[in-house]
């Protein structure tokens, strides 16, 4: 028998907000982070969901004094800070930071060493900060870090190496990901519109987002959501595509089901990746219909936030646990009429809705994919 | 009840040098890196063209894999083995590349089939498409390799029967500096898969 793991604090640091409940109400509300940019980090302007510099700077202002931080660290340091509890950090307490980039816009002032662009630093620095005991365990595995950290925590902490983990994820916007997708034509000319006839690919965002995991069971609360299974399955096809018949997906999928011993049909709700391009989009209706989860309430956080890259997959599970917490649907912003060539049931209308067994998924570059079922604790 | 496994195969490629279990099958003294992999990928037969067009990083990883994995009898459509990498400058060799062609604005030239590169996990989806592993997968970054995590987390996917076999490496690449370490994890084989040999394969 494995140790349960749960998930019983989340966080989050977006455009929309400084913490999981204001994000939750804003999203709710119909807001977007996306808004169209002029700035020497693109030639022509461009959709983004950005945070104001400002915003940040002040937020951190009240918790340090500090001048060391990147933007992107501070982003980090204040999804965690209301998280952490000095008590709670002990020899075998992990830190799992997910990323793709990190700091890498370090890389365009010479002034800097390539030290400055190394994720070991900015783990390293966001570490200290806490005086987090363990080396850091940073996840740089594209578009799923996210949410793959989190099944990672869980299968750490069932190893025993570790009774508890501070999970965070981000990655902010940079010239470096912007020229490149921009390089890929995979940016749409406007804010993304995922699962829609008429979207044309990806709006990218910048984000953090924390969870705290722990197999300690006297720290469940009624807002507490149970890691019952996961998967991670390559889809071995192409490096910048997904596979056609969304294979690793279905057998990520499939994985995670398998191990929480859970028939498809109790699934109540899917947090999908739904970026916006007219493949990935595609791939994911095929994968959930070979599942028989055509008819299972779906969502995309993107229309809200953005590609978040290296954080999409855990913000999305934080506001997916806010939805559940409230037995609410939150509407797919950017669809009106279907554009995949699998029936899927978009939501399109902010309802009540009995939520006990979620999914999250996400594919990325490389080939990868994860799936991660949740379960209601109250 | 934990089980004990083994490590089957081990390759080790740094100093331009490639080892296959210990034993040395390949040297070439005074090469650049891309001169060494390119002779070290003729010698060994690996006939995927596919190679030439990859960064260092994945041409390293992929070579390493392909000595390992030529032992084995593979499915020629779907393997279930798991690949665990991690590194210290995740893809920093070609984001320092790409970064270049976005640098000055007169010469303005990001490449797509750079930044494709510009993400560490692209290897393993480089090995996965050559092997046909449609299997578990992850990439971590570390400061210094760390056995201890990397024994665990195989173990942990062989344990909760996501997969079984485990491909676990150490590929870094950063200019001049690279080193493979690349070891198979499953029921057989004739090392003990512990903390102890997995420390001693890496500092050969």
């Amino acid at each position: 028998m494995q140790k349960e793991v749960y998930i019983t604090q989340t966080n989050c640091i977006t455009p929309l907000g400084l913490d999981s409940f204001s994000n939750y109400n804003a999203v709710l509300e119909g807001q977007s982070g996306i808004q169209l940019h002029k700035s020497n980090l693109m030639q022509e302007p461009f959709y983004a969901s950005i945070i104001s510099n400002e915003v940040i700077d002040v937020a951190f202002s009240k918790i340090s004094e500090s001048k060391e931080f990147t933007k992107l660290e501070k982003m980090f340091i204040l999804a965690l800070e209301p998280m952490v509890s000095k008590e709670d950090i002990t020899s075998k307490t992990a830190f799992i930071l997910s990323t793709t980039k990190g700091n890498i816009e370090a890389l365009a002032n010479t002034d800097n060493t390539i030290e400055d662009a190394q994720l070991g630093t900015l783990a390293k620095k966001v570490s200290a900060f806490f005086g987090f005991k363990t080396q850091p365990i940073i996840v740089s595995n594209a578009c799923v870090s996210g949410v793959l950290a989190i099944a990672i925590a869980k299968r750490m902490i069932q190893t025993g190496l570790y009774d508890d983990a501070y999970v965070v994820a981000g990655d902010a916007i940079s010239e470096f990901v912007l020229s490149g997708f921009n390089s890929f034509q995979a940016m749409s000319s406007e804010p993304c519109k995922p699962y829609d006839k008429e979207r044309t690919g990806v709006t990218l965002g910048e984000a953090t987002a924390a969870v705290y995991i722990t197999s300690n069971q006297n720290k469940v609360n009624k807002e507490s959501f149970k890691v019952i299974g996961d998967g991670a399955v390559n889809d071995a096809n192409h490096i910048s595509g997904p596979s056609r018949t969304g294979e690793g997906l279905f057998r990520s999928i499939n994985s995670a089901l398998k191990e929480a011993n859970l028939e498809a049909n109790k699934i109540d709700y899917i947090s999908a990746h739904g970026t916006a391009t007219m493949y990935n989009d595609e791939m994911e209706a095929i994968a959930f219909n070979r599942h028989g989860l055509q008819n299972v309430p779906v969502n995309s956080l993107k229309g809200y936030y953005g590609h978040t890259l290296g954080a999409s997959g855990l913000l999305e599970t934080v506001l997916s646990i806010e939805s559940a917490n409230n037995n609410k649907l939150i509407v797919s912003k950017g669809y009106t009429n279907c554009g995949v060539t699998q029936p899927i049931n978009i939501i399109s209308e902010t309802k009540q809705h009995e939520i006990k067994y979620f999914l999250k998924t996400a594919s990325g570059f490389g080939g990868c994919n994860t799936a991660v079922l949740f379960e209601k604790m109250n | 009840m934990e089980q004990n496994y083994k490590i089957a195969q081990h390759c080790v490629i740094e100093n331009n040098k490639v080892f296959l279990n210990g034993v040395e099958e390949f040297s070439s003294a005074d090469e650049q890196f891309p001169d060494f992999i390119k002779a070290a990928y003729k010698i060994f037969k690996s006939n995927y063209p596919k190679f030439f067009k990859m960064d260092n990083l994945s041409k390293l990883s992929f070579l390493a894999v392909d000595l390992i994995l030529k032992e084995l009898d593979l499915n020629e459509e779907d393997n279930d083995i798991a690949v665990v990498f991690a590194n210290k400058s995740a893809s920093l060799d070609t984001d320092v590349k790409y970064q270049s062609s976005i640098a000055n604005k007169g010469e303005y030239f990001p490449s797509p089939a750079v930044f494709v590169y510009t993400l560490p996990n692209i290897c393993v989806g480089e090995i996965s498409i050559k092997h046909h592993l449609k299997s578990e997968n992850a990439f971590f970054v570390f400061d210094a390799f760390n056995a201890e995590f990397m024994y665990n987390y195989a173990v942990n996917l062989l344990e909760s029967k996501k997969t079984d076999k485990v491909l676990c490496g150490w590929v870094e690449f950063f200019e001049e500096n690279y080193k493979a370490v690349v070891y198979l994890v499953q029921n057989n084989g004739t090392l003990e898969h512990n903390i102890k040999t997995i420390n001693t394969i890496y500092n050969k």
